[in-house]
């Protein structure tokens, strides 16, 4: 199944003050609520006469397939109105919408584990397999919406990722945003998604520390244990020397610091020696991931440079696994099918894949490993080992 | 679309490359070991190895790829790799942090053993003179307290310190109510050959959580051909201590250590075989060392560098099919260095460290109150040489022992850092300065390297264990889980 994260609402009423607004959702059986962010969700007529009977005054109408049920009142309140396919928005969840178009991006869905915040387009690096290709652009608006959201948000949210771009592009903004979970979402573990070569500047590192998140950790690729090689994967010459420096910093500070490898043939063929580096090198950072491709974005125009069949890597994956258990290094395996890696190392594959892009293919059927699978992206062009065969 | 840039596009030009500091050694008509800052082994070719330091290698020639993730080379003007080797090097030095961890108190020379290579021990009964006093003892505790480390193990040695039960008893009271008041961790152990071993003592031992430490150096022929007692029965009264230890305080709460005689030298088997039985982890296959009596009995000439190291790498042969038959079994000594081969911990082992361990790893208070550097500075003395006397507990504290000129002179002279043959050695960061055992051996602490049998058994030790990390899969397995990275 995948999810649609954005569209156009077909009707954005009663918040034209706003170039911009985050909304979150909440069901018509609840108590009328005052806070300004609050729609009620409405999906069939009857829904609707509640709503109105109640005196909600804000209404986020989901098509029910016919859309024509808003049509029979006369609708003077703050209205939204958005197409069928987002009927899987659910109370709780949170969307940011732009008020003149109608251009609307699900920003947080309460019943995920998977939420993720994208904090710019922008970038200093230019992967080869870049998943969210780099804009220059000035989208500094993103932060705005997100330090709107963050109050609206369930206080129990396990997990919170900020991706990009890079996160770090306008660092100060993006550390007060840091310090704002802490104070909102004190019980929220929040993951960073970042090149990590902003922290090679020490005055970077010190305010990420000065924030004393309770539960931050950067994640940082490190994609190989020579210069070069990682900073042709990067696009950008001199990042390898900054991004290791970033995570010396980083730890040296006492940051929480993921090291993330994603597995292509640039990265792959060479990942027993990475790890064998890593182990011996980085041995005290908290986690590292060995992360299969999602082919899409810049990794369908670089399919000839970066696409390896996973299972021509399974030994040297289960080497570095290896490698890394034997130095005490967390190592998990994420977004790999179970039928292409070696069973040595299915204690350390995780089911990774955000359930909004996750699938599974006909094969998987009769797996017996089914359940602890990762099973497939659905998102971009999915391509396929072609070991993939199920576990009997 | 965007362009990407090729590899190519991202090396750096020869003319931005440097290289780190290395150490490296012949080790075959066209090989070389090489070792990093930080003591990380790469093999390469001689070819390669001239390459690399005229810097004649460049991206994609798999010289390169090799010498920059071993840290051999680095982008002139990058700042990464040094970084990292500098924490890495901070790391595997801060063992200095923790000054003086160890005291040692012989709480009385006596023993009823006659050990032929003891260096120290008196048959006697007269308490007075061999005993130590409870004044002598309190100010020791004074001493140790002073230094800095958070936490401190006192170790009770003899003669056998048994003999002044009394004294440990009141030693370890007055430790426990001190390490209260200044907030400081203190450990127990007893060094002891177990043969007074009885229920009051492994009761206290128990109360105080003290640790037991004892020799056992083989089957019983052996260890009583080495350990003389009235009755033959060191042996015996050693394995039956080991096992009501091991039942009344736990099976990790009792040790044993070998003595390395010429008699066991043909027999490693044998004596591995005895730990193994009596349910001990591991073994430490010692080196005879060369002092007091020893020296004085002509033992220690008896054997040289090369036949322990045909006994160790047998031994070693032994504990590790020992492994392979599924029972973990480690020998401790190369344990240690694998761990300083392997990982970055900070090992502050004191016989194997530079600086070395003396007064600033350990100090050794005597029962006549005299403070030497280390327990083999204590057997110096009674064969005469005081070189390693740093003073008198009622005349000393913690500081001026610590600096007095005698010990800074030792460790100073003594730095493998910057000693000749050591410092250029590819096995520097996994070894230590030993300037007691060359002041006994060659009359002074730094030791002319290519003389002494602890540079040789250390180099034949190394290079075994590379040998079998390289070579031997199966065997390296467990090689690494003794490192415990
Ligand atoms: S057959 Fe499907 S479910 Fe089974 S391991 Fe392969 S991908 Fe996973
Ligand atoms: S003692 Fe020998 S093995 Fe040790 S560092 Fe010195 S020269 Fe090398």
């Amino acid at each position: 199944m995948t999810l649609s994260l954005f569209g156009t609402a077909a009707l954005c009423r009663g918040l034209e003050e706003q170039t911009r607004s985050v909304v979150r959702l909440k069901t018509v059986d609840t108590e009328v609520s005052n806070a300004e962010a609050d729609f009620t969700i409405v999906r069939t007529s009857d829904d609707l006469k509640r709503a109105i009977q109640n005196d909600h005054k804000s209404i986020f109408a989901i098509d029910d397939g016919t859309g024509r049920f808003l049509s029979l009142e006369d609708l003077q309140r703050r209205t939204i109105a958005v197409p069928a396919q987002f009927s899987y928005l659910d109370a709780g969840d949170v969307i940011g919408i732009h008020t003149q178009s109608g251009k609307f991006r699900t920003l947080y869905r309460h019943n995920s584990r998977h939420n993720s915040f994208l904090v710019t387009e922008r970038c200093n690096n230019y992967c080869l397999m870049c998943s969210q290709p780099p804009k220059d652009i000035d989208d500094r608006w993103i932060l705005n919406e997100i330090r709107q959201s963050l109050p609206l948000l369930d206080k129990h949210t396990r997990t919170l990722t900020f991706t990009g771009g890079e996160p770090l592009s306008d660092w100060a903004d993006f550390i007060s945003i840091l310090a704002d979970c802490r104070d909102q979402l004190p019980k929220t573990a929040v993951q960073v998604l970042t090149n990590g070569r902003a922290f090679a500047k020490s005055e970077i590192v010190d305010a990420w520390r000065k924030v004393n998140h309770p539960s931050v950790i950067a994640a940082i690729p490190v994609y190989a244990a020579v210069d070069y090689v990682h900073d042709y994967v990067v696009q950008a010459k001199g990042a390898f020397d900054e991004t290791i420096l970033g995570i010396l910093k980083l730890k040296d500070r006492g940051q929480r610091v993921e090291v993330r490898v994603v597995l292509h043939a640039q990265t792959a063929r060479i990942i027993s020696d990475t790890c064998r580096w890593l182990a011996r090198n980085l041995p005290f950072v908290d986690h590292v991931a060995l992360m299969g491709l999602e082919n899409t974005g810049f990794a369908i125009a670089n399919d000839a440079q970066l696409w390896i069949d996973p299972i021509d890597y399974q030994t040297d994956l289960a080497e570095a696994v290896d490698l890394l258990v034997a130095a005490n290094v967390n190592v998990s395996v994420y977004n790999l099918q179970r039928c292409v890696l070696a069973p040595s190392v299915w204690p350390h594959a995780v089911q990774s894949i955000s359930d909004w892009k996750n699938a599974f293919v006909a094969e998987c059927e009769p797996c017996t490993e089914k359940t602890r699978c990762a099973g497939f992206f659905s998102s971009g062009r999915p391509r396929r080992s072609k070991a993939i065969s199920p576990i009997l | 679309m965007a362009r990407f840039l090729a590899a190519e596009a991202f090396s750096s030009s020869n003319d931005e490359l440097a290289l780190l500091p290395f150490h490296f050694e012949r080790t075959g008509t066209e090989q070389f070991l090489v070792s990093n800052m930080v003591g990380d082994f790469i093999r390469l070719t001689e070819n390669e190895i001239n390459r690399l330091i005229d810097l004649k290698l460049k991206p994609g020639d798999g010289l390169y790829e090799k010498a920059y993730a071993a840290h051999l080379i680095t982008g002139s003007l990058q700042k990464g790799q040094r970084q990292l080797l500098a924490l890495r090097l901070r790391s595997r030095m801060s063992f200095l942090r923790e000054v003086t961890p160890l005291h040692m108190f012989v709480v009385t020379l006596r023993c009823e053993h006659s050990c032929p290579y003891c260096q120290v021990s008196r048959q006697s009964t007269d308490r007075s003179r061999f005993d130590m006093s409870e004044a002598t003892a309190q100010r020791a505790l004074d001493i140790a307290f002073e230094s800095k480390s958070s936490r401190i193990k006192i170790e009770f040695q003899g003669g056998e310190p048994l003999l002044n039960f009394s004294l440990i008893k009141t030693i370890v009271s007055a430790a426990h109510s001190r390490s209260g008041t200044l907030g400081k961790k203190v450990d127990f152990v007893i060094a002891t050959n177990l043969a007074l071993l009885d229920d009051a003592v492994l009761e206290f031992c128990k109360a105080n959580d003290i640790l037991l430490s004892t020799s056992l150096d083989g089957p019983a022929d052996l260890h009583n051909k080495n350990r003389p007692r009235p009755g033959g029965n060191s042996y015996e009264l050693a394995v039956a201590g080991i096992r009501r230890a091991q039942e009344a305080l736990g099976p990790d709460r009792v040790g044993a250590l070998m003595t390395t005689t010429e008699a066991s030298l043909g027999r490693v088997d044998e004596i591995i075989e005895e730990y193994l039985k009596l349910g001990l982890d591991g073994i430490f296959l010692r080196p005879l060392s060369p002092f007091g009596f020893a020296i004085k009995t002509k033992q220690y000439q008896r054997y040289d560098a090369k036949s322990w190291l045909e006994f160790y790498k047998r031994g070693l042969r032994h504990i590790l099919d020992i492994n392979h038959h599924g029972t973990p079994f480690r020998e401790f000594y190369s344990a240690l260095i694998l761990t300083r081969m392997l990982t970055d911990k900070p090992i502050g082992y004191v016989d194997l460290r530079s600086p070395a361990g003396i007064g600033i790893g350990a100090l050794v208070y005597n029962y006549d109150g005299s403070v030497f550097a280390s327990d083999e500075g204590r057997m110096l003395a009674e064969t005469g040489d005081n070189s390693f006397r740093l003073g008198h507990v009622d005349q000393d504290d913690y500081r001026s022992l610590v600096l007095s000129d005698r010990l800074v002179d030792a460790i100073s002279a003594s730095l493998t850092q910057c000693a000749p043959e050591c410092s250029t050695c590819v096995f520097e960061s996994h070894c230590g300065a030993n300037p007691v055992h060359h002041h006994a051996t060659q009359g002074e602490a730094l030791g002319i390297k290519p003389l002494s049998d602890f540079c040789a058994r250390q180099k034949g030790i190394m290079h075994h264990l590379l040998q079998l990390l390289d070579e031997s899969p199966r065997d390296a397995a467990i090689l690494r889980r003794w490192a415990g990275a």
